[in-house]
């Protein structure tokens, strides 16, 4: 079974039972060997494929001799026959024969090879595959087991701390009602500063003809004023 | 105080200053490391900080499912099946009988990261128990 079912059946049951089946530490560890052998595996894979990708490079290259030596014998073959050497021929029929077993078995040889090669690479791309999963699954695992312990402590510490002794529609109205009086305060204190803070005494000195605003408004009369009594003086277009 | 323990005092300042929030956090004792962060004004809701290969979780409790009324069990439900990508950042989960708002960060994930996580997520268990408190005794 994966460890994704295990968790689903898991947490169907009760967490207890997901302590024994997932957050177990040597659960983990068997999946954790598991990995590792299937990476030893791996490795040893893709080393037999470079060996085996080597050999039938090798016959090959032997496959292309031998089908040279075959063709400069059979040309020797023509020339002994042409001489009249025809007991030589007879020899270099031989010969052509003996390079023709071996080429048939260099041929078979290589398509084995070949085979094997396309093999190798299947198991490869598996076991990588399998390898992708097991580690998905172990950081599954292990992130259940971690949330699992620590949702132990909080709840332990919750037990103590009475922090979450509180319903959440109690909890929703004090934090509401801490929202709310704070925006209160925040009006009160605006109203304050304006009857009897520093604004209030702002206007008070105002009014009392004290302070930088004091007088302004009889300042900005005085100089309408001046500007009425000397319209003559500005330039006129006649 | 462990490399997790100085990530989470960084991203308590950054919470303070480009979110605002005053963020006091404690690790809690136990098998794994844990951490409680409370924010200042939503102290009901506190949220805790986990990590586990290469995640960090993040979790806030909601409610219990005591709590559910058992009429309205079913729509509660598939409310929350409909919200959970709508909802920026966070996601619902169940864990041990609590209903809870998660996010996950990477293990790799930067202070300014945990601090936008802190927020949201904080911001997102209000709003979720604001959203269903109707369902609740």
């Amino acid at each position: 079974m994966s460890i994704f079912n295990k968790i689903v059946t898991a947490v169907r049951g009760s967490v207890r039972e997901l302590g024994e089946a997932v957050v177990d530490a040597n659960g983990t560890r068997i999946y954790e060997q598991e990995i590792t052998d299937a990476r030893h595996a791996l490795t040893q894979a893709r080393q037999d494929l470079t060996m085996v990708m080597a050999k039938e490079m090798q016959a090959g290259r032997e496959i292309e001799r031998l089908a040279a030596e075959m063709g400069r014998f059979e040309n020797h073959a023509v020339a002994a026959m042409d001489k009249g050497e025809d007991a030589l021929a007879l020899e270099v029929a031989d010969r052509i024969v003996a390079l023709e077993t071996e080429l048939a078995a260099q041929q078979q040889a290589r398509t084995e090879f070949a085979a094997s090669i396309a093999r190798l690479k299947e198991l490869i791309k598996q076991a990588e595959a399998k390898v992708r999963e097991h580690e998905r699954e172990l950081v599954m695992a292990r992130t259940t087991e971690s949330v699992h312990r620590a949702t132990q402590s909080i709840s332990h510490s919750m037990g103590s701390g009475g922090s979450k002794l509180l319903s959440a529609r109690e909890s929703l109205e004090r934090i509401k009602q801490r929202q709310q009086d704070l925006a209160d305060r925040m009006t009160a204190a605006a109203e304050l500063d304006n009857e009897i803070g520093g604004q209030a005494l702002e206007r008070k000195l105002e009014a009392a003809g004290i302070g930088e605003n004091a007088g302004r408004r009889d300042a900005v009369l005085a100089r309408i004023a001046a500007r009425r009594a000397a319209p003559a003086d500005a330039p006129s277009d006649a | 105080m462990t490399e997790f323990q100085s990530r989470m005092e960084t991203a308590a300042r950054i919470a303070e200053a480009v979110y605002g929030l005053t963020v006091e956090w404690q690790p809690i004792p136990g098998e794994v490391e844990v951490v409680q962060a409370t924010l200042a004004g939503r102290e009901e809701l506190p949220i805790y900080l986990t990590h586990s290969g290469e995640q960090i979780i993040c979790i806030c409790y909601l409610w219990h499912d005591k709590e559910v009324l058992a009429e309205r069990r079913v729509a509660l439900l598939e409310a929350l099946l409909d919200l959970n990508i709508p909802m920026p950042l966070s996601s619902f989960a169940r864990v041990e009988g609590w209903f809870v708002v998660y996010g996950a960060l990477s293990r790799q994930s930067r202070a300014e990261e945990l601090a936008q996580e802190l927020a949201t997520l904080s911001e997102n268990a209000v709003d979720a128990l604001d959203a269903f408190a109707e369902y609740l005794k």
